[in-house]
């Protein structure tokens, strides 16, 4: 059974869709049961599999492949190291919340809304332990079709408009990467992603390939300017969908990014660092001053999302400044960590930011920061999460927020402090735009009368919050274990940075 | 001998229990239940601190420095969570839990009919908890824990009484402003560990020499010394925690929260963050003549003219506040001098007689019904004898007369800043000299309005039974009830904080500033030691307070000011608003706070705000939405539109253009055959 764990890990939340679906509309508390069932039994099999991995040996483990395509000999190939099984145990974590989340919210066909949760789950694990450039390809476009579905159907009224923007901002940058995979494909022969790592290209290749994943990737993060299709995504998708989006989906594009460009195009991403790290920073002040006007309460955070995103990205192309430009291995490894954690703590906070919205919004049916203030007197409770999920946003130490945010301005400033400077400007504008949404929402007095009906959350609500906390706090007082687990892998891909191909 | 791990780990999650249970179990504990787990949690930590206090003392226990768990490590690089106890954090130690436990046994009293009694116990001890991180840690990563769960909490304290919209106002300022000095400060530790390569600080004090002569290349061909860069960015968090200028503003606004915390978080310890900070950071300080110069303007700065601020206020509260940004002054100025040791024992003597006047302001707000406007007080001394004596006891140490405790620091500070001949040395001498008179006079003017001279209230039979939760919503100058003394719980804080506002100068002068207590926590270079330089004039607190009667020095400012202030208040009222009128232009430049206010708001809060809907509209919404992606797709549609219109269907279109294709391509071949 362990040899087929990662495949057990894909299927079963997918298969697992089909009972859920096929209990119909007509018995919707036995889909939402199946689905949990399926989603607790997904997330069992991830700690299973954390038991299975080995840290300190390092490489990719558990791994699976048989031919899938003999005539273009695409395998389906399955592997994981520690990066993946930290992503994975995210995804799993984080799925069985948007199940409880969703259980009583979606009253409009839950079979189909938790099934396609369900499938896009399953694409999600898929997409972080594939080893096979063309599987990851494909599980990569797959898992637009459920989004789609779930912000097309259970999505608000401009659904249509977002969708399309959605789907045709990331089809678009996937065509780049699929030519520059089947270049790839014609000069290695394969598709497997070990062999096109070790693959030798000239600069004038790496650059383009650089160029044509990084078209693809860059979107899904998404880093500015392609941004844009975010904020409208978010605003129109339900809670489960935007939860997933933020926390999830966001990662394959920096997964991306770790597990093509670094390996593939090594030359060409040192050789083009300055401008991600460019990018990076202009993600991270000048979204931060855009998010500062939001007054969707959705909007801002879906800003604030692609300014987290940018720590990511400046902490994995930092660490190629540091590896190329100094020698400095142990900086670029902290710089490496930094993004790491960041994607993992992206992924609970911003999931936490948007559970809380969606509880507000359960309960006002609207988004817009004008029409809250003093919620904090009706539901005192919620207030709690709310300020501490906030204060995670800020970057609190004690807080995941923190971790990621420390170490990639600890290796920026090796590098270079003006870097570090930009880069540390999160400090004031993260708390600026996050802590005044609080204000205007949580505190003061109740203004509109329909605040004052609001209800406290209920049961359901307080455990994926509390869920939510446990995984910020975590991680924030002891953020070793998750840096123990990624850390051989973390120095393997700083080792392939200083790996010269030309 | 060594101090055990497991009392430094009781002293400092004991509050969090309390925290915790009283937060979370609030409802089930009950009023009395809850204030009974937090204080019980202080009680611990403050009975373990003064053991702990009295082990490194007398019972031979040398410095504690350990690391508790690994907080992460990658390669050779680690950061850590552990204690550091030395003197001067035992001496921390002491002066937050024993200020914190008054102060906790004095919300009984203050916050008796607030709904949110269980919540703000819970507060307290979680800023409690997080006040021993900050002065435990053996490292920076836990120091900006601590630093930044201070900060928290200020918040949370700040805005404690959320429906008032000042006091949501405040409490985002406040964490703003702070967030811009811990902007500095992260980017100071993150000098720290690119030019030490650690978070440790032993590790980092040992290598600190290292430092000379390195330099951090700013642009090409611009070079600035390494450690001036790691102090002047760390003194820049010290900046914000501590309220100096320009990043004072937030103090005087934090105000709006409770007086409890305006005296445990505002005056005694979470400001004097940046002091110890500074303090406990002295190798490294010491490397840098620059760094420690600024450091001497900043705060010579901000002890003159945030103390002449306080001279106009109104407010009770607020003269206290501006009060404590003056003293802070005095403290950064000692920091600045070199002169550690000064410092912190005008942080510890500060703590206690600051807590007492806000306390004593505490206990004056509940007698007048939560009226804070001195205006409508006056006389007040026949209605609460013991606020009365405690606040003029607290007084007296705030303005440095002789045998107080605040004589000793104060005094000590003026003198060494008079020694010091560090670049801006003149400045700071003069700001702190001025100063003296400066606290005089607002201290005696907050008496005298407050306590003596004709009763400004007046008494009018409860119209109806309002109760007590009337914060604020009053008539001013009307009162239900005729003011009387407050209960136990409040006038016990003010007595056992009167005593060492009183005694702890003369008791602990001599070790502190000229016996070498801290010992090998603070270091100072021989050449600049101006306390070495005055230990040789000290024979013995008794000689150092009859010295210091001279009215050739502060204590004849001190007079002056009294003079000034009795003949004023007591004796010719009408004189205070004869010299407002006559020094208009500069009364109003004070009134305004020197507009900091104005000048901030508009540029970083409406500024931003503008700067960011620029922002959003010209890039993402114009150019990247509407002209790159919408623009696309209106691309597509005005070429599909175009070319939609050639496939009209009609037969004889198609006819039409098959022939002109024909006589096109005809035509072409005829033309290049000729």
């Amino acid at each position: 059974m362990f040899n087929h764990l990662l495949s057990l890990l894909i299927w079963l939340p997918v298969v697992g869709a089909i009972p859920v679906l096929l209990a119909g509309s007509a018995r919707p508390n036995m889909a939402r049961w199946l689905a949990l069932l399926v989603a607790v039994l997904t997330f069992a099999a991830s700690l299973l599999l954390l038991l299975q991995y080995h840290p300190d040996a390092g490489g990719m483990q558990l791994v699976e492949s048989y031919m899938w395509i003999p005539a273009w000999g695409v395998h389906y190939g399955l592997a994981v190291d520690g990066i993946s099984v930290a992503l994975i145990l995210m995804t799993t974590f984080v799925g069985i919340l948007v199940i409880v989340g969703a259980w009583e919210v979606i009253q409009d066909k839950p079979h189909q809304y938790m099934a396609a949760m369900l499938m896009l789950e399953g694409l999600l694990i898929g997409v972080f332990c594939a080893t096979d450039a063309l599987l990851f390809y494909a599980l990569f476009e797959a898992i637009l079709i459920p989004m789609f579905i779930l912000i097309g159907i259970w999505g608000g009224p401009r659904r249509v408009y977002a969708t399309l923007k959605f789907f045709i901002y990331t089809f678009f940058g996937s065509v780049f990467m699929l030519i520059a995979l089947l270049y790839l494909y014609q000069k290695a022969g394969t598709f497997d992603m070990a062999t096109l790592a070790a693959l030798p290209l000239t600069m004038k290749e790496q650059t383009w390939i650089f160029f044509a994943f990084l078209i693809a990737f860059a979107i899904k993060v998404p880093m500015v300017p392609v941004h844009t299709w975010l904020p409208d995504a978010h605003v129109e998708a339900p809670t489960g969908g935007s939860v997933v989006l933020a926390a999830v989906m966001l990662k394959v594009g920096t997964y991306g990014m770790l597990r093509f460009i670094l390996p593939i195009t090594p030359d060409a991403g040192a050789h083009f660092a300055w401008l991600i790290i460019g990018l990076s920073l202009v993600a991270i002040v000048y979204i931060g001053y855009v998010a500062l006007v939001q007054e969707d309460m959705k909007k801002l955070v879906a800003y604030s999302s692609v300014a987290h995103m940018g720590f990511v990205t400046l902490g994995i192309f930092i660490a190629f400044m540091l590896v190329r430009e100094q020698g400095n291995t142990e900086m670029a490894q902290l710089g490496m960590q930094g993004a790491l954690v960041q994607m993992i703590s992206h992924g609970f906070v911003s999931g936490a930011m948007f559970t809380c919205i969606g509880v507000m919004y359960d309960r006002l049916h609207t988004r817009q920061i004008k029409d809250y203030g003093g919620v904090i007197n009706v539901m005192p409770w919620f207030g709690f999460f709310y300020v501490l999920f906030a204060m995670a946003n800020s970057g609190l130490p004690g807080t995941s927020g923190f971790v990621g945010e420390f170490m990639v301005i600890m290796a920026s400033f090796a590098a270079n402090p003006w870097i570090a400077l930009f880069a540390a400007f999160t400090l004031i504008i993260g708390a600026a735009y996050t802590l005044w949404m609080v204000k205007r929402v949580l505190w003061g007095d109740i203004t509109n009368p329909h605040v004052a009906e609001m209800k406290e959350i209920n049961g359901r609500e307080t455990f994926v919050l509390t869920a939510f906390a446990a995984a910020v706090l975590a991680i924030g007082i002891w953020p070793q274990p998750l840096v123990h687990l990624m850390d051989s892998s973390a120095m393997q891909l700083v080792r392939q940075l200083a790996v010269h191909k030309i | 001998m060594e101090l055990s791990t497991s009392i430094l780990l009781t002293i400092a999650l004991a509050p969090l229990v309390g925290c915790v249970l009283a937060g979370f179990l609030g409802r089930f504990l009950g009023r009395a239940g809850s204030h009974t787990v937090t204080l019980l949690g202080v009680a611990i930590s403050c009975a373990l601190s003064f053991y702990v206090l009295y082990q490194l003392t007398l019972g031979g226990a040398v410095a504690y420095n350990h690391n508790l768990y690994t907080w992460f490590q990658i390669g050779h690089f680690h950061a850590s969570v552990g204690f550091m106890v030395d003197r001067l954090t035992a001496m921390m130690l002491v002066v937050v839990s024993f200020v914190s436990l008054l102060v906790h046994l004095y919300t009984i009293g203050y916050m008796h009919d607030d709904p949110g009694y269980t919540r703000f116990f819970s507060y307290i001890s979680l800023f409690t908890f997080s006040m021993f991180m900050l002065v435990m840690s053996n490292n920076f990563l836990q120091l900006f824990f601590g630093w930044e769960a201070v900060g928290l909490v200020s918040y949370l304290l700040i805005g404690f009484w959320y429906k008032k919209p000042s006091a949501i106002f405040a409490n985002l300022k406040a964490f703003l402003v702070n967030r811009v000095g811990d902007f500095g400060f992260l980017l100071g530790i993150a000098a720290v560990v690119y030019f030490l390569g650690t978070l440790d600080y032993a590790t980092a004090f040992s290598a600190a020499p290292s430092l000379v002569g390195k330099t951090l290349q700013i642009t090409a061909g611009t070079h600035w010394d390494a450690a001036t860069v790691i102090c002047v960015l760390l003194f820049i968090g010290a900046m914000g925690k501590s309220a100096q200028v320009p990043l004072h503003v937030w103090l005087p606004d934090s105000m709006e929260g409770p007086t409890p915390i305006s005296a445990l978080i505002h005056a005694a310890t979470m400001v004097t963050a940046g002091i110890f900070m500074v303090a406990r950071m002295s190798p490294l300080f010491e490397l840098s003549q620059s760094a420690l110069s600024f450091i001497m303007v900043i705060g010579g700065t901000t002890a003159l003219f945030t103390g002449l601020v306080g001279i106009v206020q109104h407010d009770i509260k607020r003269v206290i506040a501006y009060s404590t940004l003056s003293q802070l002054g005095y403290m950064v100025v000692a920091l600045g001098v070199s002169d550690y040791s000064g410092a912190v024992f005008h942080l510890m003597t500060h703590a206690f007689f600051k807590a007492l006047l806000f306390l004593g302001a505490g206990s004056v707000i509940i007698a007048m019904h939560h009226e804070q406007d001195m205006r409508y007080m006056g006389g007040l001394r026949k209605y609460m004898p013991i606020t009365w004596i405690t606040m003029w006891i607290g007084s007296l140490a705030l303005c440095g007369v002789p045998f107080f405790s605040g004589f000793y620091s104060k005094d000590a500070i003026i003198e060494a800043a008079g020694l010091a001949h560090r670049w801006g040395a003149g400045y700071a001498y003069f700001c702190v000299l001025a100063g003296a008179l400066v606290t005089g006079l607002y201290t005696f003017r907050l008496m005298y309005l407050t306590f003596h001279g004709k009763e400004r209230f007046k008494v009018v039979a409860s119209h109806g039974h309002d109760g007590h939760d009337d914060h604020g919503h009053h008539e001013p100058g009307v009162l239900a009830h005729a003011p009387k003394e407050s209960p136990w719980v409040v006038t016990v804080p003010l007595v056992l904080l009167a005593i060492p506002s009183l005694l702890i100068g003369y008791l602990t002068v001599g070790p502190l500033l000229f016996g070498n207590w801290f010992g090998s926590a603070i270091h100072v270079n021989p050449a600049d030691n101006v306390l070495a330089e005055m230990g040789k004039e000290f024979h013995g607190p008794l000689a150092m307070a009859l010295h210091g009667l001279t009215p050739f020095g502060p204590f004849g400012l001190v007079l002056l000011a009294f003079a000034i202030q009795t003949y004023i208040y007591l004796f010719n009222p009408a004189m205070a608003g004869k010299i407002k009128s006559a020094l208009k232009p500069l009364w109003t430049a004070l009134d305004r706070k020197y507009w900091f206010d104005e000048v901030y708001f508009a540029v970083f809060a409406r500024g931003g705000v503008k700067l960011g809907r620029g922002l959003w509209r010209a890039g993402d919404a114009a150019l990247i939405d509407g002209a790159m992606v919408n623009g696309s797709v209106g691309m597509v549609h005005r070429v599909a539109a175009s070319t939609r219109r050639l496939q009209s269907g009609y037969l004889y279109h198609y006819a039409f253009a098959m022939i002109l294709g024909l006589i096109l391509l005809l035509g072409g071949y005829w033309l290049v055959g000729q």
